[in-house]
């Protein structure tokens, strides 16, 4: 079902774990539908100096948190924003169809916590189009 | 790496002897059972023989089997046919809202054609309590269809008290015993079933074949037309081979009943203490004493259910779950919704479920291993509240 990439970042999670003095939080899914995905980043400079994740969820879900952690870290604020779901979908080799729409949310998840980091220190003024 | 398998309610190997059997016979033995020659009356021979033999398993007479394609088949026939033929009555039908898709989906099916269904709730262990069926009878209920024992938390459905009920009412009652036969005795005359419905590879017999019993008397109309085989409850050239060795599981599985009880029910009740004992924050899913000896279903807190198998099948361990996720539906198990779990619960199910293919030292493997891959998983759930460390 899933191939090897992702069993991979399945069975050794990348980045797993809580930032306690976080710059921001993002979380994404509900219980209703099994997955629930939160990002932490600790921002210096405008860069992603530290991403990690925490997830209830399905291998897919792991996986995804993993790589988009991976795939985030040291990137610019501005880069991180252009990170999507499909980049990181596409990163682990593909995903099962039925997985795509339910389980790989972790882009979702991480702009969200940019959101939440920009309007923390104000600079989330500004209206943001992409979404 | 050790394998075990903990999915005997998902299905079973072949047995040898029944693999021997099936071997024997289709080398052998091509006729169709409707054919005049000898040809076609020697594979009658065998497919009478497998009729006794299922026939047996469950205390019935041999003219009251129907040999279909499995057990979602025969819940189908008893279902559309029973309602079908008793159209006249009245068109109204009870089962329970924690039946097998099979039943549940062909009363859903009936109630979109003409047909008024009641899904009755189950209390938190699953039981359906007759008194509150009772309630429900109408003057047009011609149907009460109540599973044997559930196949995700093995309940026992107290079906001898609800067969009752229907009997003083004049209503057809249907169960489904796939995962309840040859594991627990079921004897169609003691519980006073009218119709019953049983799966061939949940025995250890093939897949593809499986068999409803009708209680002689009863009027199905035939949900499959064609030659009239099955005394035109069942059209279609009988799958001789995979009767014949239906057969032979079902023979088996009457023969070994009690030791494989016996042993199984040891195995589960290890398995369940050592899973309290070695795992904090559980639920254990199902009924403590009215249960069937194979199906183990707990609730582990924090952690999703396909996390789960995926761990546990890199550990040579396979297992089911509830959650939505591990579905191919993508749909949260609606039986353990039914019993009141949390969503979080039901995502973070897991059924494992015993049979021959087990013995202890599986059972401390699986006590070996799983303490450790639910204590991974909760170090990065966000749900776990500062469990970390």
């Amino acid at each position: 079902m899933y191939n090897e990439t992702v069993m991979d970042h399945f069975q050794n999670p990348r980045n797993v774990g809580e930032i306690d003095d976080a710059s921001g939080v993002g979380e994404i899914g509900n219980v209703v539908c099994g997955d629930i995905l939160r990002v932490y980043i600790k921002v210096k400079d405008e860069t992603l100096d530290d991403v990690k994740y925490m997830t209830f969820g399905c291998g897919a879900a792991v996986a995804s948190g993993s790589m988009l952690t991976t795939l985030a870290k040291g990137k610019t604020i501005e880069e991180a924003k252009k990170l999507t779901n499909k980049d990181v979908a596409k990163a682990l080799g593909g995903l099962p169809a039925h997985k795509l729409h339910c389980s790989n949310l972790a882009a979702d998840a991480l702009h969200k916590a940019i959101d939440d980091w920009l309007s923390k220190t104000g600079k989330g003024d500004k209206p943001d189009g992409e979404k | 790496m050790r394998k075990v398998y903990l999915d005997h309610a998902g299905t079973t190997p072949l047995n040898p002897e029944v693999y021997s059997l099936m071997c024997e016979f289709m080398k052998n033995t091509f006729g169709n059972p409707s054919s005049i020659h000898s040809f076609g009356r020697e594979a009658k021979k065998w497919v009478d023989k497998a009729r006794r033999q299922v026939a047996e398993l469950i205390g019935a007479e041999a003219g009251e089997i129907i040999f279909t394609s499995g057990g979602t088949e025969a819940d189908n026939l008893a279902i559309i046919g029973a309602a079908a033929a008793r159209r006249k009555k009245g068109n109204h039908i009870i089962t329970s809202s924690i039946e097998h898709p099979a039943v549940l989906n062909t009363c859903k099916h009936l109630a979109k054609n003409g047909f008024d269904v009641t899904f009755l709730p189950v209390d938190h262990y699953g039981l359906v309590e007759p008194e509150q069926l009772r309630r429900e009878i109408r003057p047009e209920t011609i149907l009460i269809s109540i599973m044997h024992a559930n196949n995700e938390i093995g309940t026992i459905e107290p079906v001898k008290e609800i067969a009752a009920v229907a009997r003083e009412h004049g209503v057809l009652f249907h169960t489904d015993a796939v995962q309840s036969a040859g594991k627990i005795p079921v004897d169609v005359n003691a519980l006073g079933v009218d119709l019953l419905t049983l799966s061939s590879h949940k025995i250890y017999g093939p897949k593809g074949v499986g068999a409803l019993y009708k209680r002689k008397k009863v009027r199905l109309h035939p949900v499959v037309f064609g030659g009239g085989q099955e005394g035109n409850a069942r059209s279609g050239t009988e799958n001789t081979i995979g009767i014949v060795g239906f057969g032979k599981a079902a023979e088996i599985a009457a023969r070994d009943l009690d030791s494989e009880f016996e042993r199984t029910g040891k195995l589960r009740d290890k398995l369940i203490r050592g899973i309290e004992e070695r795992i904090s924050d559980v639920r254990y899913n199902g009924h403590p004493e009215r249960r069937l000896p194979h199906i183990v279903n707990f609730s582990f807190s924090y952690v999703e259910g396909e996390s789960m198998l995926l761990s546990l099948d890199m550990k040579g361990i396979a297992a089911s779950s509830g959650s939505a996720c591990s579905s191919s539906a993508l749909k949260p198990s609606h039986v353990l919704t039914a019993i009141g779990l949390p969503y979080e619960l039901v995502h973070g199910s897991l059924r494992m479920t015993l049979g021959r293919m087990n013995d202890e030292a599986d059972i401390d493997y699986v006590l070996d291993v799983l303490p450790g891959i639910i204590a991974k998983l909760r170090s990065f759930s966000p749900l776990a509240n500062k469990l970390t460390v």
